[in-house]
């Protein structure tokens, strides 16, 4: 059966009501749909990061690097460069779409392309930021509790745990499945131990301890050297070294999991929209909206690439800016 | 996947021309009434076994642990020497909830209804995305398959309740049905809402774009509204429920802590920490209440226009039936939390919720009354369809009254989880939707077949079922107030309990008398199918388009044009006219004015 033609015959005498042929009207309520998706998502977020209120990551502690500058403090640099790059994708998108309304084939295929390399940009640069995040830089204990103990000297400044622990050498044998020794794989051990650190600490006199504790200045709480020393002996259970979905050297685990499947659900939407402007891109080249004698299918996409982008406004929003 | 829908509209044009192989017809056939059919067979089948099912798990309540043949004959390893095992009994219990509420009344009522109706009453020649609709179907097969499948795994089917609350469901280790069982559930409903999704995209946009000249939308029949706004419904609640569940399979499989915290199983610590079931709470109900709205809605709509069309009066109320659906639309997103008022909910957000959920009873109301006025000195025509949905009015009532009673907070922490709880929700979702599932398939078993089902087996079938119903569900609520807790596998070991051991006995009595009648229906509604008498083009003399269109389905639903639109629905018994019904497609005479509804 045909819905053209149907639509010719039936709205012959009537009107599209919302002035949106049927497969732009199914992008939109996809939209609606999706959007309640990551609304899902993002509660789920709130719900968590109140839980932990007062003992939550900081985020310009955690994004602070950039690519190919080692050792410089720049947060909120690089996320700032991956927005924008997004944000001129949408733009670029925008521009295809009008360059569609006036049939303007070769416009069409520039802006296309620019959108794609836009988000090609952007899934890398996510990439890159997860493979960070999980490197992690300055390593942490984590205590009995769960709570993460981080490292500074006097001054306030972080203090990685190779400047002051000395790794001796392990005779643990690492726990495996296949060894038959114990019925869950474990992760890899850490480099150092709990009591290399509890040596490290106790022969550097400036090094103290930071709880994950927020104080009323905003800033993690700092300990005394003698509650410093206290706390690792009696607490500390394992060192930890980057973020996975277990552990997280930065604070709560829960920021980890919710980093890496949030802003991994989002990487997965724009690289299918990478993937379905690309074949869309080839159908332009090939002139098949040419000879339809409309770009309605460039409009399509490019609703749910804004909604991509509009999506990582908030989750920008929400992990790295409050 | 707009993509697909363009190309795929355009290969339609050519529908007509070719030829349609068996293929084409019957399995991947992209015509709604085909998919429609499809949708009714498959949630027949599923509806067969989810019955099954509580008719077993009844069976164990009544007389727990008794050798039962039948028992050692079904569940095979399950039920040593005829004895069910406890792990099956609460296996039985999820899937029971799982596939009634999902596949039978979800799929089973919306597919069915939603896509024979639709295009038929609005006057389109088909879905807008006829491709997209085929699609919604298969993935609904699937579904149905690895649901089916998954009660055939070793450590059993998944047995966490249908609403998989963690840590039952998040760690693999709890107990047999976390397992394989878990997962296999996790996947099928991520494939039904896939399939939900599509449908529902396709039923939104079908009715806003696709109305014939003259049907404007206060001209459609209730059943299109409640259609329409259960779509909307959908597409709003699922994608949450998606949410919850890619959450869960992540704690499941990939070791995050999303509900989960503080875990010791035999002794071992789990690594888990931070997580809170309660947040799987609030996601799953957030669309789990809404689901109960996209379970009744369509039964609403089809209850309504079998009820105007066999008093031969117009709706009573047409614009407070359309603003209570929107209502009761809207209510639904805001009242989840009187599923959890004894989670650890903040008793402030309690009474929130509690004020919210007894709102909805001002819509149910307002329909309830139209419905009963609708009635009022009507020429009422007894038929199945018609008992049937005065069946469903008394099961909605009767269930709507003890909601008033668990949307209060205060009432409701004394009867949390038993099983008043559980005469509630059968009665006021699953009987009642049933009603009227069961009401749309005797009144449009001729538009769907070109055949009439037997009227007799049909008088049959309501009455023993409906008085099969409240024997069942009515004495739940006593037992549920005497504090009997629901989903347990034996009370035997609580003597305070045991007063209600008789009362259990006769349940299950009726419980197995109402699942054996609807032997009588099965068999009526495939022998019908062969041998049922031929149908007139208007059986029920109703003023809806569909019955304009030829009894044999042809492709694109109307020879010719479609028919126009000149008057609203529910023009039966309009003075002035020599028949008591005037379809929609006929012009108003000379100085008719159309009546202000």
């Amino acid at each position: 059966m045909s819905t053209a033609v149907a639509e010719g015959k039936t709205w012959g005498g009537g009107n599209q009501p919302l002035k949106a042929s049927y497969g732009k009207m199914m992008m939109w309520f996809f939209i609606v749909s999706d959007a309640l998706t990551f609304s899902g998502f993002l509660a789920a977020y709130g719900f968590s990061r109140f839980k932990f209120i007062d003992a939550w990551p900081i985020a310009d502690e955690v994004f602070t690097h950039f690519p190919f500058l080692h050792g410089v403090d720049a947060p909120m640099y690089y996320v700032a460069f991956m927005t924008f790059v997004l944000i001129m994708s949408s733009v670029t998108m925008v521009l295809a779409v009008d360059a569609g309304h006036h049939m303007n084939k070769a416009k069409v295929t520039i802006y296309m392309f620019l959108t794609i390399i836009g988000g090609l940009i952007f899934v890398g640069s996510q990439a890159w930021e997860w493979n960070t995040f999980i490197k992690g830089d300055y390593g942490a204990v984590q205590t009995k509790g769960g709570n993460i103990l981080q490292f500074v000297d006097t001054e306030g400044h972080r203090v990685a745990l190779k400047d002051f622990v000395v790794a001796e050498e392990k005779y643990r044998t690492e726990h495996n499945r296949k060894d038959g020794l114990w019925f869950v794989q474990e992760g890899t051990l850490p480099t150092y131990t709990v009591g290399e650190v509890v040596k490290g600490l106790e022969a550097h006199d400036n090094v103290l301890v930071r709880t994950q504790i927020i104080n009323e200045n905003g800033e993690k709480t700092v300990l005394s050297r003698a509650e410093s020393l206290r706390q690792i002996k009696e607490n500390g259970t394992l060192v930890v070294e980057g973020a996975n979905l277990h552990v997280n050297e930065y604070g709560s685990p829960l920021f980890a999991d919710f980093f890496f499947f949030i802003t991994g659900f989002h990487g997965f939407h724009v690289f299918s929209g990478v993937i379905i402007n690309i074949i869309i891109f080839f159908n332009v080249v090939l002139g098949t909206y040419e000879r339809r004698g409309s770009y309605e299918m460039v409009e399509k996409v490019g609703l749910y690439w804004h909604f991509v982008d509009l999506v990582w406004v908030f989750v920008f929003t929400f992990f790295y800016l409050v | 996947m707009s993509a697909h829908a363009d190309n795929h509209a355009h290969d339609d044009d050519h529908g007509h021309h070719h030829k349609e192989t068996f293929v084409t017809k019957y399995i991947f056939s992209q015509d709604h009434k085909m998919i429609a059919k499809q949708y009714l067979i498959t949630g027949t089948i599923m509806g067969v076994i989810g019955v099954l099912m509580s008719m077993m798990f009844r069976m164990q309540i009544a007389w727990p642990e008794e050798p039962n043949v039948l028992f050692e004959a079904l569940l095979g390893k399950w039920a040593p020497d005829g004895v069910m095992d406890a792990d099956i009994y609460l296996a039985l219990v999820t899937i029971h909830g799982t596939i009634m509420v999902f596949f039978v009344l979800t799929a089973g009522l919306s597919g069915t209804f939603s896509n024979l109706l639709i295009p038929l009453q609005i006057g389109a020649r088909d879905m807008a995305s006829g491709f997209l609709n085929m699609v919604s179907y298969w993935l609904f097969f699937v579904s149905s398959v690895i649901m089916v499948i998954s009660l055939f795994v070793e450590a059993g089917p998944a047995a966490a309740g249908w609403t998989i609350y963690p840590p039952l469901s998040a760690l693999p280790m709890a107990q047999g049905g976390s397992g394989m069982g878990m997962t296999l559930w996790l996947v099928s409903m991520a494939i039904f809402i896939a399939s939900s999704l599509l449908g529902s995209l396709n039923y939104v946009v079908t009715v806003i774009n696709l109305r014939t000249k003259g049907m404007s939308m206060t001209r459609l029949p209730l059943t299109i509204w409640a259609f329409f706004v259960t779509a909307i419904i959908g597409i709003i609640s699922f994608p949450v429920l998606l949410s919850a569940a890619l959450l869960l399979i992540m704690d499941r499989s990939f070791g995050t802590s999303f509900f989960l915290s503080d875990i010791f199983i035999q002794g071992e610590v789990l690594h888990y920490q931070g997580g809170s079931p309660v947040l799987f709470e609030h996601l799953f109900w957030f669309l789990g209440h809404p689901e109960v709205y996209i379970v009744i809605l369509p039964a609403m709509g089809l209850v309504s226009e079998i009820m105007a069309s066999n008093s031969r009066k117009p709706i009573f109320g047409y614009r407070a039936m359309i603003a209570s659906i929107l209502a009761i639309a809207f209510l639904s997103t805001i009242v989840w939390g009187h599923h959890m008022f004894i989670s650890g909910m903040n008793p402030f957000l309690g009474s929130v919720f509690t004020f919210t959920t007894l709102l909805i009873a001002i819509p149910s109301a307002v329909k309830a009354f139209n419905w009963i006025t609708t009635l009022w000195k009507g020429n009422l025509q007894m038929n199945p369809a018609m008992l049937f949905s005065i069946g469903f009015v008394s099961t909605f009532i009767t269930g709507g009254l003890t909601g008033i009673i668990l949307g209060d907070s205060a009432l409701d922490i004394n009867v949390h989880d038993t099983y008043f709880v559980v005469a509630h929700f059968h009665l006021v979702m699953g009987i009642s939707a049933l009603y009227g599932m069961f009401a749309g398939i005797y009144h449009w078993y001729p538009k769907m077949f070109g055949r009439m089902l037997n009227k007799n087996l049909g008088y049959i079938h309501f009455w023993v079922t409906a008085v099969c119903a409240y024997g069942v569900f009515f004495p739940m609520h006593f037992i549920g107030m005497a504090g009997l807790p629901r989903r347990y596998y034996t009370n035997s070991n609580f003597p305070l309990f045991d007063d209600t051991a008789n009362a259990n006995v006769i349940i299950t009595i009726f419980a197995l008398v109402g699942g054996v009648v609807q032997i009588v229906y099965l068999y009526n509604f495939f022998a019908s199918i062969f041998y049922g008498k031929k149908t007139v083009q208007n059986p029920w003399k109703s003023t809806t388009l569909e019955w304009t269109a030829p009894i044999k389905h042809i492709h694109g639903n109307w020879e010719g044009e479609i028919p126009h639109v000149y008057r609203w629905a529910y023009d039966y018994s309009k003075p002035g006219h020599d028949v008591d019904f005037v379809p929609q497609n006929v012009p108003l005479k000379d100085g008719e004015e159309e009546l202000q509804h």
